[in-house]
């Protein structure tokens, strides 16, 4: 992750379109040898990107800046290629084991490093449970309407999870609690 | 308490799952997620401190990438990306929004929808916005320093920004009336009043 900080920072002090075609380049290489399935999931990641790079190009034509924003857009692209590739080969426990390093001095602001674990885990386990009780509830709207549920669907799930959420509460007050 | 920490959990994961579901678009390459959504209800429903903190945690998670085990996109190469500036300010927006509903001792639905729009519109954009500038030219953007007034360098951010709007103040309407029917149904759970 510190190699990741090093090769952004420098990434945003090229400034020429030269340079920083060989660093994008250099960057695509790194998925690239992993495998060709693996370099198009990374490719796939891009995606979001698009609006972006359809307004930058336009921004760039229209001000008359082509190599302004082939900079622009090579920058972009390989430092979330680069950022992508570090999220790809590192395990979830393993990121959460850096970040555990990375909150040991916040103990001393009263940031529990087990809370900390504690609450991801809850999220992550959380996302499913919601997930499942919004299709419930969206199946039980199109058999009473003909309608899309759509945002309807919002408070009863969230009324739904905020049980859930008291439940839970309750349950790791019993279990010794989450201090 | 045990009722915090689950209720921070439960809104970070709401607020995970509205990021995961695709976003709609309004215009041509213009995207409306509904994120900010469940960043108004941390404010709005748990107050300044949870669900500031709820919104940290949702972006951590985004960091670590836990979006894209429900099949969304994550990780660190959002934070190198045009949007970084508004993901940073989530924490910040859940933070004023939340201030905003306990201060203001008001109707709750009405409060809610202020408290949704400052915090959840003007705040977040105050950040957001001069890093998608920075983020998107920051060449073109000096250069045209030179010989232009200041104020046209957040033109094409700003324009962007424009386009935003209407989809928020939506968002802000739903927050309104969705704290304000928890505020009826689950009073107690409505930390931001308690």
């Amino acid at each position: 992750m510190g190699m990741l900080a090093i090769w952004t920072a420098l990434l945003f002090n090229l400034n020429t379109p030269a340079t920083l075609a060989l660093a994008a380049l250099s960057t695509a290489a790194l998925p690239l040898s992993c495998g060709l399935p693996f370099a198009l999931i990374s490719a796939r990641l891009l995606r979001p990107l698009w609006p972006f790079v359809v307004i930058v190009t336009l921004w760039h034509l229209l001000t008359d800046d082509p190599a302004g924003g082939a900079t622009v857009l090579l920058r972009l692209t390989a430092a979330v290629t680069a950022a992508n590739f570090v999220t790809m080969t590192t395990r979830l426990s393993d990121m959460l084991a850096v970040l555990t390093t990375l909150a040991r001095p916040m103990s001393t602001l009263g940031l529990n490093p087990r809370t900390l674990a504690l609450s991801v885990a809850l999220v992550i386990r959380f996302v499913p449970v919601m997930l499942t009780r919004t299709d419930q509830i969206a199946a039980a709207f199109r058999a009473r309407s003909a309608r899309r549920p759509g945002w309807r669907v919002l408070v009863p799930a969230l009324l739904a999870a905020l049980d859930d959420a008291t439940q839970v509460a309750e349950a790791l007050r019993a279990r010794g609690g989450s201090g | 308490m045990e009722k915090n920490l689950t209720h921070i959990a439960l809104f970070a994961a709401f607020t995970l799952v509205l990021f995961v579901l695709p976003s709609a678009m309004l215009t041509v390459g213009v995207p409306i997620s509904a994120t900010s959504l469940g960043i108004m209800l941390c404010g709005t429903i748990l107050g300044s401190v949870r669900g500031g903190l709820a919104a940290l945690l949702f972006v951590v998670l985004v960091a670590l990438g836990v979006p894209a085990m429900f099949g969304g996109s994550g990780g660190l190469g959002l934070f190198a990306g045009p949007r970084a500036g508004f993901l940073l300010g989530f924490p910040v927006a859940a933070f004023v929004t939340g201030l905003i509903m306990e201060k203001w001792k008001g109707p709750t639905g009405p409060v809610a929808f202020v408290a949704a729009a400052v915090g959840g519109i003007l705040v977040l954009y105050a950040i957001g916005i001069p890093v998608m500038a920075a983020m998107l030219s920051a060449e073109s953007l000096t250069k045209m320093f030179d010989g232009l007034p200041a104020y046209r360098n957040l033109s094409l951010p700003l324009a962007l920004s424009a386009l935003f709007i209407p989809g928020d103040l939506i968002k802000c309407v739903l927050v309104a009336l969705i704290t304000r029917t928890i505020a009826q149904m689950r009073p107690g759970a409505l930390l931001s009043r308690a």
